[in-house]
């Protein structure tokens, strides 16, 4: 299929890098260098020209295209993309959004401004911040299978029983796979004598309550089990959506903004948040308030610089977990170096779901791990599927290395993977895939 | 000196509702005639308003009316009715009625929907006579501006304006965008719930509940429930009439008292609006928790009721009276316990549901205040949280806040200074006045209750108190209706001054 992604952005390369394996991919970007960059380092065309312009998509094949994603970092323009392109014909559209609003619209009317399918980045981001907050410890959280599996990836920290333990030996949590972990960077898939050391981070999928077992013995020792005290930091779109799904889940959050007129708005808005006025970079402030008691502070400034400094102070006054949104994604890897427990990037949370969304029908559902070292897959499979008829231990050889199956469903219930498990038609399996052997795993299949 | 209001345009809006008077005047004219009673008291005023009320129109051709003019123009309306509803009190000259400062005080409770009476012997009153009391209260209940608004704005007159100022439709959200359809629909439901009322009280009547009902006690007291307003023809009040008729009164000044906005869309199906507006709750709340109160003393303290029934009755029944500001008596409530008369005491200052015929400071703005008070104790431990005052989902602005407050502090000033007023006045002509009947006196025509204690008890009247006393009580009651800000209004030279 032809696919077109406007805008050469991180969101648009990180889609172009995802999809250029199994589509042929046209990037279109204003920015000449941008164009250029994307040239080199994907297999993909790019194509340098106006997004919005009938002539720019034209000469981008717009008429043959199966499906254009508008990715660039301005709401409207991705808007007007989507209805330029379905003046002309019928692909498939994609628009991402920052404000939520739109999102409300487009889902009260599908097809709205020309969009068939929205990913509205700050409802997304603060979707991404509350499963993280649900699960102490966790530095990412995906639902599969209609929120049957869970995938999550934990770090160890030394004072967890768990540190030392080999993968054989800390595999005693019913209905959960170790997938993989991660060890200073590389991705490495778990075999019964990897051992856990502090500072790797590890992968699990499994049944949700499994996962969530696992995440307090994963926890440091003496930390509460789920988050009762959550502290958002700013008022930005995505603080609020934070402090919505929060309120949403019975709890009461804080929400600190520093500007007057915007608290009070806030204020209107979240019936069940405390809503503080007052800048919260005031040591003084955030010791006034507790913040040292608080289970969660996540920073969520519209800022990098500012949510950096946030969790900083917050970790340094003795908050259990500090959560920071960074906008630009190389930052990401940075913030959790200094100490930042989990750092989330809102434009990879919408590479990943407009990824996922894209390969629908084929894989159900992507999470990407460690800068797409690895992903995590959900697949119905059918008769034809090499695992198909026959236990998980027969079929495993004829798959490539770096394949772990992490769970099924099958009618709606779990299914714990075993090497006897006997796969069947339609049923739903969710894999942990080195990034290098997807293709290979998809047609296997 | 130029003046900065045009009075002209107010005082030409005025001689319109002037104009308009003959129509309720009417109703006693045709009951003087069937019992055959003088008609001349009734007759005169009548060729008077169509009068004076077309010479007045004549003043300007200008009919745009501004904010400025809308306060004269609503205060004025008022005062005027006022003295054209003494007129027929004045001219039948009897008892204690004919005097006219008597007859002022008796006309304006009746106009502001008080039920203050002066009258000492109601068998020397025609029924013409009482009546036109019920009609005055009946015309007060809903506003006679409201009435004025879909006369007026079919003449194309700026009706938000009036809207605006007469505060008890303030919280109407306008049910239709033109103003006209609004009062035109809120009239059509007052006049529904007083035709039921009189249908329900005349059928117990007919059943043999209410021996004593007649079609004209039915009417008289109909006119009075839904107003919130109490004038009984009975010296008595409902006392005179059997328990089956009380109980029946009581879900009628309940429903009185109740948002007129509510009570539309309740009648349309929408129960929802009603089981999720916080007034609501704290309205029956609040008659809930005085009700099982005052109960509670009369059981404890035994007091003149015998069976737990009529304890029942007349402890709700009182307590539904004062608190929606009706003001009718179902028994001598003076009789009662101390503690349960400073219990009825303190239902004068609540009132009944904003939007509604009642009066005094209103259900609405204590629980804004209430939740305003408690959010400031919560800022106060967390000084930086922001907490918007929320009211059935919704949120009230700072400034109303702000309103609310400083108008429930100006009406208790009020009242105090009206206390002391009662108090001194009365040792000036050596009248005995205990501090409580001049309190309850006081409350009880600034907040249009009606009876107070002692004195001016269920049974008894007003008209022991010296002639300066009761002028400034209809100074009080034409206040407390129009809900202050109107009044005082005209008193800021600011207001005058160009």
């Amino acid at each position: 299929m032809l696919i077109i992604v406007v805008g050469a952005g991180e969101v648009g390369t990180n889609i172009a890098s995802a999809l250029a394996g199994t589509h042929d991919i046209v990037v279109v970007d204003v920015d000449p260098k941008k164009v250029e960059e994307l040239t080199y380092a994907s297999d993909s065309l790019a194509l340098e020209g106006d997004g919005t312009s009938l002539e720019t998509l034209r000469e981008a094949g717009v008429t043959e295209a199966g499906m254009v994603i508008a990715s660039t970092d301005d709401d409207e323009t991705n808007l007007v993309v989507c209805g330029t392109v379905k003046t002309v014909g019928d692909a498939f559209t994609v628009a991402r959004v920052r404000d939520a609003n739109y999102l409300g619209t487009w889902r009260q009317s599908s097809g709205a401004f020309g969009v068939d399918f929205m990913v509205s980045t700050n409802l997304l981001t603060a979707e991404d911040i509350v499963r993280v907050v649900g699960l102490p410890a966790a530095i990412d959280v995906d639902p599969f299978a209609g929120g049957l599996v869970q995938m999550a990836e934990f770090e160890v920290v030394a004072e967890s029983d768990l540190a030392g333990e080999t993968v054989a030996a800390a595999d005693r949590f019913e209905a959960l796979t170790f997938a993989g972990l991660v060890k200073d960077g590389e991705v490495v898939f778990a075999r019964g004598d990897t051992r856990l050391d502090a500072g790797d981070r590890v992968i699990v999928i499994g049944r949700p309550e499994s996962v969530e077992a696992f995440s307090r013995a994963v926890a440091p020792v003496g930390s509460r089990g789920e988050a009762r005290d959550v502290v958002v930091v700013g008022g930005s779109d995505i603080g609020y959506h934070t402090a919505n799904l929060l309120e949403a889940r019975g709890l009461q959050p804080r929400l600190v903004e520093e500007d007057p007129d915007r608290a009070w708005e806030l204020a209107e808005a979240l019936p069940g948040t405390v809503v503080l006025e007052h800048d919260a970079t005031d040591v003084e402030f955030l010791r006034a308030q507790h913040v040292d008691r608080a289970d969660v502070v996540v920073a969520a400034t519209g800022s990098d610089e500012k949510n950096l400094l946030v969790s900083l102070l917050a970790r340094n006054l003795g908050a259990d977990r500090t959560v920071a949104v960074v906008e630009e994604g190389q930052y990401a890897t940075l913030f959790e170096t200094v100490g930042i427990d989990v750092a989330i990037n809102p434009r990879e949370a919408t590479a990943e779901e407009i990824v996922r969304f894209t390969q629908e029908g084929q894989v159900e559902n992507l999470s990407l791990i460690e800068g797409r070292q690895a992903e995590v897959l959900e697949i119905q499979v059918d008769a034809g599927s090499v695992l198909v008829g026959r236990p998980i231990r027969e079929s495993v050889p004829d798959l490539p290395e770096g394949v772990v199956v992490g769970a099924i469903t099958r009618d709606h219930e779990f299914v714990v993977p075993r090497g006897d498990t006997v796969v069947e038609p339609g049923d739903h399996v969710v894999l942990f895939v080195d990034a290098e052997v997807v293709g290979a795993v998809m047609d296997a299949v | 000196m130029r003046l900065r209001v045009d009075w002209r345009i107010s005082v030409r809006l005025v001689g319109t509702i002037l104009k308009w008077l003959w129509v309720p005047l009417v109703l006693p004219l045709v009951l003087a005639l069937y019992d055959g009673t003088p008609t001349l008291p009734f007759v005169v005023p009548i060729a008077g308003t169509v009068l004076v009320g077309a010479g007045l129109e004549r003043l300007t051709e200008e009919r745009n009316l501004q904010a400025r003019e809308a306060f004269l123009m609503v205060s004025l309306s008022w005062l005027s009715i006022a003295v054209v509803g003494a007129v027929p009190f004045v001219l039948a000259g009897n008892g204690t009625l004919a005097s006219p400062v008597n007859a002022l005080f008796e006309s304006m409770s009746g106009v502001t929907t008080t039920g203050a009476t002066v009258i000492v012997d109601f068998d020397r009153h025609s029924r013409a006579v009482l009546m036109w009391r019920a009609v005055l209260q009946w015309l007060g209940g809903l506003g006679i501006l409201v009435l004025a608004t879909a006369v007026l704005s079919s003449l194309a007159v700026g009706g938000a304006q009036l809207m605006e100022t007469e505060t008890q439709t303030r919280d109407v959200n306008k049910l239709t965008p033109r103003i006209s359809e609004t009062a035109a629909l809120l009239w059509k439901l007052y006049l529904g719930l007083t035709g039921l009322q009189v249908a329900v009280l005349y059928g117990l009547h007919l059943v043999g509940l209410a021996p004593e009902m007649t079609l004209y006690d039915a009417v008289a007291h109909a006119f009075t429930t839904v107003s919130t307003s109490g004038f009984s023809p009975r010296g008595a009040s409902l006392a005179a009439f059997s328990p089956a008729v009380q109980w029946a009164v009581i879900p009628f000044m309940a429903a009185g008292a109740t948002s007129f906005v509510l009570l539309y869309f309740t009648l349309r199906g929408d129960v929802d609006r009603l089981r999720e507006s916080d007034e609501f709750r704290f309205y029956v709340g609040i008659l809930g928790f005085f009700s099982l109160a005052v109960g509670t003393i009369l059981v404890v303290d035994g007091g003149p009721h015998t069976s737990l029934e009529s304890i029942a009755r007349h402890a709700v029944f009182q307590v539904v009276s004062i608190v929606t500001t009706t003001g009718y008596a179902s028994t001598d409530f003076n009789l009662w316990s101390s503690a349960a008369k400073h219990l009825l005491f303190v239902c004068m200052f609540i009132g009944g549901m904003a939007g509604s015929t009642t009066c005094s400071i209103k259900t609405l703005r204590w629980l804004v205040v209430v939740k305003a008070f408690r959010r400031d104790l919560f800022t106060a431990a967390n000084p930086s949280a922001i907490r918007p005052v929320r009211l059935s989902g919704g949120v009230v602005s700072e400034e109303t806040i702000r309103d609310i407050y400083a108008y429930t502090l100006v009406s208790l000033v009020f009242f105090i200074l009206a206390t002391v007023f009662v108090v001194v006045d009365a040792s000036r002509v050596r009248l005995t006045v205990t501090e409580f009947e001049a309190m309850s006196a006081a409350a009880s025509t600034f907040f249009n209750v009606g009876p107070a204690f002692g004195l001016a008890g269920p049974f008894a009247s007003y008209e022991p108190f010296p002639g300066t006393t009761k002028l400034v009580m209809v100074f009080l009651m034409w206040v407390g209706r129009i809900e202050i800000i109107p009044v005082l209004v005209l008193l800021t030279p600011s207001y005058w001054r160009s």
